[in-house]
């Protein structure tokens, strides 16, 4: 267990980096240290899956992240000392602890148990049931795939979204390029 | 130097870039076939395939990977695949309900052709994935190129 520990103290500690470097790509490449972390975490939980999504889609967003912010110069100001900022953060912080303190005193069950009758039914019945070996493919494409039809549904309209809004600026771009050029 | 090496990066990763593009265009198909056999599948390998035209992307310049892959072909493949998910559900109706199984006693467990209409689902949502995660980044291109133009 002492790896998990030492990945999450690098976790938290580029998560820190990155919100407080000034240079905005170092900031980029300490939220990549954070995903390819949580990646390995996955790993070690013996969740090869999602580990492979995350690390996939880790790349991707740190690509688009870098070409969205390399060659900008976007300004950071410094901005100034915020005591009521600053208090309330602390104030829920400490009312997370107290909650947290009060929710697990009596201690936490061990991890990935009490196992429903729900979960425990997949692994049991995945591969007659369905014929794929890969019991999470088995959960999101058959038994579940109601919600592999929202997730879609989310891509789909997040896609559109990026189309559309960053079309129309790219439209006005073009027509005042050609207007410069007249 | 000859027009090709103009945009881009230097030769070094030019040539890097062609010899490895194949392999992972190749590892996201494997990927999304094997699905239902091993960890990965449609979602995954889909964003593998959009990384390997991204690697082009970045490696030659923006307007490579725009011709084997403009963006209008993206919008149509990104719709292609969510219509093929949603008549793989309907089909599923006529058998017992929305996304039945009804393709499963074919094959047995553990073939590559086997688990029914898992691999189809999976194809489908990789032609989702990949085809608009590579449209979001076409787009984000093309604003910056106008930016670029701008200054």
């Amino acid at each position: 267990m002492i790896e998990l520990y030492v990945l999450l103290g690098l976790m938290i500690a580029g998560a820190i980096i990155a919100v407080e470097v000034k240079n905005l790509l170092s900031a980029v490449v300490a939220v990549g240290i954070v995903g390819l972390g949580l990646s390995i975490i996955f790993l070690l939980l013996k969740a090869p899956d999602v580990a492979l999504t995350q690390i996939v889609v880790e790349i991707v967003a740190v690509i688009l992240l870098i070409r969205a912010t390399l060659h900008r110069d976007i300004a950071l100001k410094s901005c100034g000392s915020r005591p009521f900022g600053a208090l309330m953060g602390i104030l829920f912080l400490g009312l997370a602890v107290v909650a947290a303190i009060v929710t697990f005193s009596s201690g936490l069950s061990p991890f990935g148990e009490p196992l429903m009758t729900v979960s425990r039914f997949y692994p049991m019945n995945a591969i007659s049931g369905t014929g794929a070996t890969n019991v999470v493919s088995s959960v999101i494409l058959d038994y579940r795939a109601y919600d592999t039809l929202g997730e879609a549904t989310v891509l789909f309209t997040a896609v559109i979204g990026v189309l559309t809004v960053m079309r129309s600026v790219g439209k006005k771009k073009e027509e005042d390029l050609q207007e410069n050029n007249e | 130097m000859s027009k090709e090496h103009e945009h881009g990066m230097t030769v070094i990763v030019k040539t890097v870039t062609r010899l490895t593009v194949g392999l992972i265009f190749l590892y996201g198909i494997y990927i999304i076939l094997h699905g239902h056999l091993t960890p990965g599948g449609g979602f995954a390998g889909g964003v593998i395939i959009a990384l390997s035209f991204m690697n082009l992307d970045l490696a030659f310049g923006g307007s490579v990977s725009a011709k084997i892959f403009s963006k209008g072909s993206t919008a149509v493949v990104e719709a292609l695949g969510a219509v093929m998910f949603l008549v793989l559900a309907l089909f599923g109706l006529r058998y017992g309900g929305f996304f039945d199984n009804f393709l499963h006693p074919d094959g047995d467990p553990g073939q590559l052709i086997s688990a029914g209409i898992i691999p189809l689902e999976n194809i489908a949502i990789s032609l989702k994935v990949g085809a608009g995660l590579f449209g979001i980044f076409l787009t984000l291109i093309v604003l910056q190129k106008f930016e670029s133009e701008k200054k």
